[in-house]
């Protein structure tokens, strides 16, 4: 039987050359899609494979890596995918957004600010803003060589005369170096304004889509709107029950059948970090231990 | 007080350590075997073979044994492990006229050279269930005869001659093998690219799509002009040989469908060609393959482009379960971040519509 022996972070290097120069595409022309041919990964289409993908073309042995799924390290594809690049990269990993060089990341970009050198690498299930508009291909690649943007207007003018608001809560479309309409993966609205002027390279990966993008450090990022209805975050309006936070994204909790809630930062390191500097809310506990089962 | 949930790392590794054991089952009965499964559920490994793109049945019995018998899982294994093979180059192409037939019909033709062969083929079975399978049963050996030296020429072949179907196009020699697992899809394709994307595709997508284009979304005509099962040489051109080396036979069944095609004012009426292969014995693969294979090729022939089987774009994007079934199966991941920011926008959206239903009508201006 054929015995399989992986390469370093698992892809072939040719296969890595041929991702690296779909990466430097994108850099060269932000926010543009470029086609790369994706490769089967060992994980199913739709659960990161692109990221996985651009994660393994870019990570050096030095490299310290974070992979979070909703803001947190412990979601199981989180830890299943930071698993995978231990075992076959064998790099540093970290849950500490300050120290990692690579993150991966699925729905968040992390509350601390990101700095230069640093690469945020996003997982993409549809890279095509205008997709639910227009289902073809052909056409939507068209519609962006020619800036044809107007149907993405149309769609939130018509949100807003039927709901009275831009009705787009999470795959906020975003307009990058004032040229291509970008899809910033299926991230909150409220993380939109992290990707301007970031000093941090964001990269973008869709496996299955076969698609690779890119907001280089420094590029002006601009959620689309209008000026009578200007872009707005969301955040559920109260403090992280367990560090306190008042700027934090949160999840809601669900904490009985009667209909309580309560609210705690989806950034896992983010809410830890201020709770070891002495930052409590209303629900503090020690959070840190194994919920023992059983 | 709240706990947050941790010891995703643990709960992974346990359930995959039941996952482990459940494959297993009754400990009791006695483990399966790659050559079980390879002899006596071959159809099942032709598919995964077909559709994980890799002609390897110890590695697509292994991979059905690892995904308990879901063969979508089975395919994905060979798929992931055939992606990280390196590529020495490409065959040459084969002969299907050459095979060494084990069946061979057609519906077009009574009788054609070299013969209609049944060969293994539930055709004609009755489909009772047979108690005597259930446990010990020793079939009688099959009935052997003369192998004939008849050749066995296509039937297609035979209609070519007269110049009743169009000619199959000849590749040039030097002209590249478009391959959509190393360089990225984009529309319209080629017909290579069409096939190779059809090839790899759901067996039950593509018998869905086919069967519509018969039952009259895009209906092209369709006769089963020649099934052939068999085996066929595989050569590889060595540069430094200088010629074809041989590197082994193996199994294929082709299907050529005869599809009606009125002609224009520059060319004589003709039939036109639906094509499908796949490794092994995979009839129903081939068959549907064919008909939508022709179908596709609706731009190409002036055909107007109404149905679903007819739109390459919506075929070969959606033709491939390995990718299909990621992406329906990923809505079981995490969603709480944006289920979170739809759960807000949705609450402002029902106060208002609340505040609004509280205002009372204007009153009449009282004069």
């Amino acid at each position: 039987m054929n015995a399989p022996a992986y390469n370093f972070a698992y892809l072939d290097e040719q296969t890595k050359r041929m991702i690296r120069r779909a990466i430097l595409k994108a850099i060269a022309i932000p926010g543009y899609q470029v086609p790369f041919a994706s490769r089967e990964m060992p994980m199913p289409y739709g659960w990161g494979t692109g990221g996985v993908q651009v994660t393994a073309a870019i990570l050096g042995p030095q490299d310290v890596l974070k992979v979070i799924d909703q803001g947190s390290d412990d979601t199981t594809n989180a830890i299943s995918i930071r698993k995978f690049f231990g075992k076959t990269a064998g790099v540093a990993t970290t849950t500490s957004t300050v120290d990692a060089t690579v993150i991966q990341t699925r729905h968040r970009i992390p509350e601390a600010p990101l700095h230069g050198g640093q690469i945020l690498v996003y997982q993409v299930p549809i890279p095509e803003p205008l997709r639910f508009l227009e289902p073809r291909e052909t056409e939507t690649r068209r519609m962006h060589a020619l800036g044809e943007y107007g149907l993405m207007h149309v769609k939130l003018y018509e949100d807003i005369a039927r709901f009275g608001h831009i009705a787009t809560s999470y795959a906020y479309p975003v307009k990058v170096n004032a040229r291509y309409v970008m899809d910033p993966s299926p991230t909150p609205k409220f993380d939109n304004p992290k990707m301007d002027n970031c000093p941090a390279l964001q990269l973008f990966g869709a496996g299955r889509e076969k698609r690779i993008y890119a907001i280089p450090p420094h590029t002006s990022v601009v959620s689309l709107d209008f000026e009578d209805h200007p872009f707005t975050r969301y955040r559920f309006d109260a403090p992280c029950a367990l560090c306190g936070a008042g700027d934090s994204y949160l999840d809601e909790i669900v904490t009985d059948d009667k209909g309580s809630r309560m609210f705690v930062c989806s950034d896992t390191d983010y809410c830890e970090g201020r709770q070891s500097a002495g930052h409590r809310g209303s629900e503090s506990a020690a959070p840190h231990k194994e919920r023992a089962h059983g | 007080m709240y706990v947050a949930v941790k010891g995703g790392e643990r709960a992974i590794e346990n359930a995959h350590r039941l996952l482990a054991h459940e494959r297993r089952g009754d400990r009791d009965v006695p483990e399966v075997s790659l050559a079980q499964i390879s002899e006596q559920l071959s159809l099942g490994v032709d598919r995964v073979m077909t559709e994980g793109s890799l002609y390897d049945r110890e590695l697509a019995a292994l991979a059905i044994k690892q995904a308990r018998g879901d063969m979508i899982e089975a395919i994905f294994l060979v798929r992931a492990f055939r992606a990280t093979l390196p590529r020495f180059g490409a065959t040459e192409p084969v002969d299907t006229g050459a095979m060494q037939v084990r069946r061979r019909i057609s519906s077009t033709f009574k009788d054609i050279p070299g013969g209609q062969i049944l060969g293994p083929t539930f055709d004609y079975t009755h489909r009772l269930l047979d108690p005597q399978l259930a446990e010990g049963f020793s079939p009688e050996p099959p009935m052997t005869g003369e192998a004939s030296i008849a050749a066995t020429p296509r039937v297609t072949d035979i209609l070519g001659r007269d110049g009743l179907i169009e000619p199959s196009p000849e590749a040039g020699a030097d002209s590249v093998v478009g391959d959509l697992t190393r360089e990225p899809l984009s529309f319209p394709a080629d017909r290579d690219l069409r096939l190779q994307n059809l090839a790899r595709a759901d067996e039950g997508f593509l018998l869905a799509l086919g069967y519509s284009s018969q039952r009259g979304y895009g209906r092209n005509h369709p006769f089963a002009g020649e099934i052939r099962f068999g085996e066929v040489e595989v050569e590889f051109m060595a540069e430094d040989a200088g010629f074809a080396v041989p590197l082994g036979g193996i199994a294929l069944t082709e299907c050529q469908m005869v599809n009606q095609f009125k002609g224009s004012a520059t060319e004589p009426p003709c039939f036109t060609r639906g094509y499908g292969l796949a490794f092994g014995q995979s009839e129903r693969k081939t068959m549907s393959m064919a008909l939508v294979d022709r179908s596709l090729r609706a731009r190409e022939l002036g055909e107007e482009v109404v149905a679903p089987a007819q739109d390459e774009e919506f075929v070969m994007s959606h033709s491939d379960n390995v990718q299909a079934t990621g992406f329906v199966e990923h809505l079981k991941l995490p969603h709480y971040v944006d289920f979170q920011s739809e759960l807000g926008l949705l609450r402002k959206l029902r106060k208002e519509f609340a505040e609004a239903a509280e205002v009372p009508p204007m009153q009449e201006a009282a004069e």
